[in-house]
């Protein structure tokens, strides 16, 4: 009997001197890979190394001893001893396994919910497998299961939805108010990292012009080059108030930079277009007062953070949605594995050649009422031994090969040209 | 067989409505597809409805309260459809085919009147004045509920309590726009629609204005939609401050529509217009 086992280590049980070790070297997965395809019992096998986690499965006649194997080529490959790796890691065995496989791929097992680079690492990985040629029968329906599961997760929930990180909040928050960013104008008053950061997202997602306000004129000059946009003088900012949709200040200033006479003088020169103010300093820049003004918000850090804070507790809740799915799948996939010994299929392939059989005879009724007894009973004995000898050989090499290795191959291949899960949505080498 | 018609027009609403609403919850957009079907064979069924009313009465089919509510919630769904086609907000239908359900139930809950309309109200005029005005008013509906969602989602953004109804309703950009544009098209058909109502007035009672009830408070309502559209047009007034005029200048059409209609007589009250005289 095989099994499917996943050995690995995640963010959670693996500190991250542990965890870098293992991935800092980009062609250490090719020879983990290559080390495991070795091992006599393992069948299949597929190995995936992100900076967050380390995965390793196949499938297998001898779960315990390709555990132990697989720790040893995690150690070789870190330069650890077991002593020090056998504490982080984890061991899954079947539905454990193919649960948690599931789990990584729809991105319920990261460090951030709903992250969606996970998937495509985990493609990557299985594109790996299939050019080094370890990835057999159950290994391609299984990963083809998992990327199902990860795009019915993210449709089906809200689970990747909702910004998670304070620059992204901002981003989605002004597209909130302005719908879209093209042609939007970016005011930054002080050139910090973190307002880098959010201006870089905020071009990513197309607004049109920036201009860098700072103390130090040079330092503006260096970040306004960096986006293309311009540098002005802090005494300039009266007037770029007018044009700007969108303000990001960030700097060490201790008093508020912009106050509510200041916006309020200039509202009606920005014809009542809404105005943005994203605050990321502290002490504040922008007097809070500001918000109380029409079409004009203000949120400072503590604004975003709760903002980040809400959307975590939403994903959360998505995830129970997700896990329920997940749960659904892993049944489903072990429904398969159960058709792939010899004894169901030989039986499903007789069924298969009975009721074409008998459908036929059927469609035959009328032309057969019009003979005799003995020519209609030698009709019907002679179609079902045409029937019985062209299923004969397929049956007889199933059951030849049942103890080999390749038997899934076989019962698989068997099943698509008889066609016996009629209502199967993969094709294991088609649409990816 | 015609109000069979308008029964099974009403259930596509009452379904739709149902429809729109799972949407609004679930966020699921095949639920928006078989709503938005729904509403359109609805809609096509209504409109049905009415002209084989016109063809029998042989005149608008306004003429009473129900046929008038019916017309309306026609004309809401019509502003609706046009402006998704042209704006294409989704959530808007959670909102506008409730609305439009809502007068269809109030208009199949009353008698129709199947009695032949008076030669005076067998004219174009009649059909231009009544048509524009309720096209006017259907966009009015659709700024009214443009500018409850803006207000609940400025609320939102402004407090920052972003819950749940904040991720659902659309951003506050796109939401103002169905309230530009419902404004600058409703106000030209409502304003033509006054100008055919005292050409029709002219020729089929001989004066342009009476001093009718009605008249006069269509005038207000025109005046403070006038007043809004300057606004929002010269000073560039938006958002929340536009929202709630927006509302305020409804519930006056409201009024004006329903209220002045049934209490307060004259000739365009529905009292004198059911009897078919008053002409």
């Amino acid at each position: 009997m095989i099994s499917i086992v996943n050995l690995g280590m995640n963010h959670e049980t693996a500190p991250v001197d542990l965890r870098e070790c293992l991935a800092s070297d980009p062609s250490g997965s090719v020879r983990a890979l290559a080390a495991m395809k070795n091992f006599p019992s393992i069948r299949e096998c597929l190995f995936l190394s992100t900076c967050n986690r380390v995965e390793a499965m196949a499938v297998t006649e001898e779960p315990e001893k390709t555990r132990d194997a697989t720790l040893q080529i995690l150690c070789e490959l870190g330069g650890r001893s077991r002593e020090q790796l056998a504490p982080s890691i984890y061991f899954y065995k079947d539905a454990e396994a193919v649960k948690h496989l599931f789990r990584v791929t729809s991105s319920l097992d990261s460090m951030v919910v709903g992250e969606p680079q996970i998937l495509g690492q985990v493609k990557q990985a299985y594109a790996m497998a299939v050019r080094e040629k370890t990835s057999g029968v159950i290994m391609n329906r299984l990963m083809h299961r998992a990327f199902r599961v990860a795009k019915r997760v993210r449709t089906e929930t809200g689970i990747s939805e909702s910004a998670v990180s304070i620059s992204y909040a901002a981003v989605e928050l002004s597209r909130k108010i302005f719908h879209v960013l093209e042609g939007k104008e970016v005011l930054l008053i002080g050139a910090g990292e973190m307002a880098e950061l959010a201006a870089r997202h905020l071009v990513t997602h197309g607004v049109s012009g920036i201009t860098v306000a700072n103390r130090t004129f040079a330092r503006g000059l260096a970040m306004a080059q960096l986006f293309g946009g311009r540098a002005i003088s802090f005494e300039e900012l009266g007037e770029n108030l007018i044009s700007a949709d969108i303000v990001i200040a960030s700097t060490g200033s201790p008093e508020p930079i912009i106050t509510y006479d200041k916006v309020k003088g200039c509202l009606r020169k920005r014809k009542n277009r809404p105005l943005f103010f994203i605050d990321i300093a502290v002490p504040r820049d922008i007097d809070p007062e500001v918000n109380k003004l029409p079409n004009v918000y203000v949120y400072d850090i503590d604004d975003l953070k709760g903002v980040v804070e809400y959307n975590i507790t939403q994903r959360k809740q998505e995830s129970v949605k997700a896990e329920r799915i997940v749960q659904e799948e892993v049944e489903k996939f072990f429904k398969w594995i159960d058709t792939l010994s010899a004894v169901p299929t030989i039986v499903e392939l007789r069924n298969k050649a009975d009721s074409v059989l008998a459908n036929e005879l059927k469609k035959s009724s009328s032309v057969l009422g019009s003979m005799t007894e003995t020519q209609r009973e030698a009709i019907i004995t002679m179609a079902k031994s045409i029937a019985d000898k062209m299923i004969n050989d397929p049956i007889v090499f199933l059951k030849r090969t049942a103890t080999r290795t390749s038997s899934h191959t076989y019962l698989d291949i068997t099943r698509k040209l008889f066609n016996l899960d009629p209502d199967r949505d993969d094709l294991p080498f088609g649409k990816q | 067989m015609t109000y069979l018609i308008f029964k099974i027009s009403l259930w596509f609403h009452l379904v739709a409505a149902g429809g729109f609403i799972v949407f609004l919850i679930s966020r699921q957009k095949v639920a928006f597809r078989i709503s938005y079907w729904l509403l359109l064979a609805g809609f096509f069924l209504h409109t049905l409805f009415l002209a084989m009313r016109y063809v029998s009465l042989g005149a608008a089919p306004v003429l009473d309260l129900t046929s008038a509510l019916s017309f309306f919630a026609w004309s809401v769904t019509l502003a609706y459809l046009l402006l998704h086609l042209k704006l294409g907000l989704m959530v808007l239908g959670s909102f506008a085919a409730p609305f439009a359900a809502f007068f269809m139930i109030i208009s199949s809950a009353m008698n129709w009147s199947d009695a032949p309309a008076g030669e005076g109200f067998k004219s174009l005029w009649l059909t231009v004045h009544v048509g524009t005005i309720f096209l006017g008013n259907g966009l009015f509906a659709i700024n009214f509920l443009g500018s409850i969602m803006y207000l609940v989602q400025e609320h939102y953004i402004k407090r920052k309590k972003l819950g749940s109804f904040y991720s659902r309703l659309p951003s506050l950009a796109s939401i103002d726009a169905v309230n530009y544009q419902s404004l600058v098209v409703g106000f030209p058909l409502l304003t033509a629609g006054m100008i055919s109502g005292s050409v029709y007035a002219q020729y089929a009672l001989g004066t342009y204005w009476q001093w009718d009830p009605k008249e006069v408070w269509s005038f207000l309502t025109w005046l403070a939609y006038a007043a809004l559209i300057h606004e929002r047009v010269a000073i560039g007034w938006r958002g929340r401050r536009a929202a709630v005029m927006s509302i305020g200048c409804f519930l006056l059409l409201l009024f004006t529509f329903i209220a002045v209609s049934l209490w307060m007589g004259g000739y365009h009250s529905f009292g004198s217009l059911g009897e078919r005289r008053g002409l």
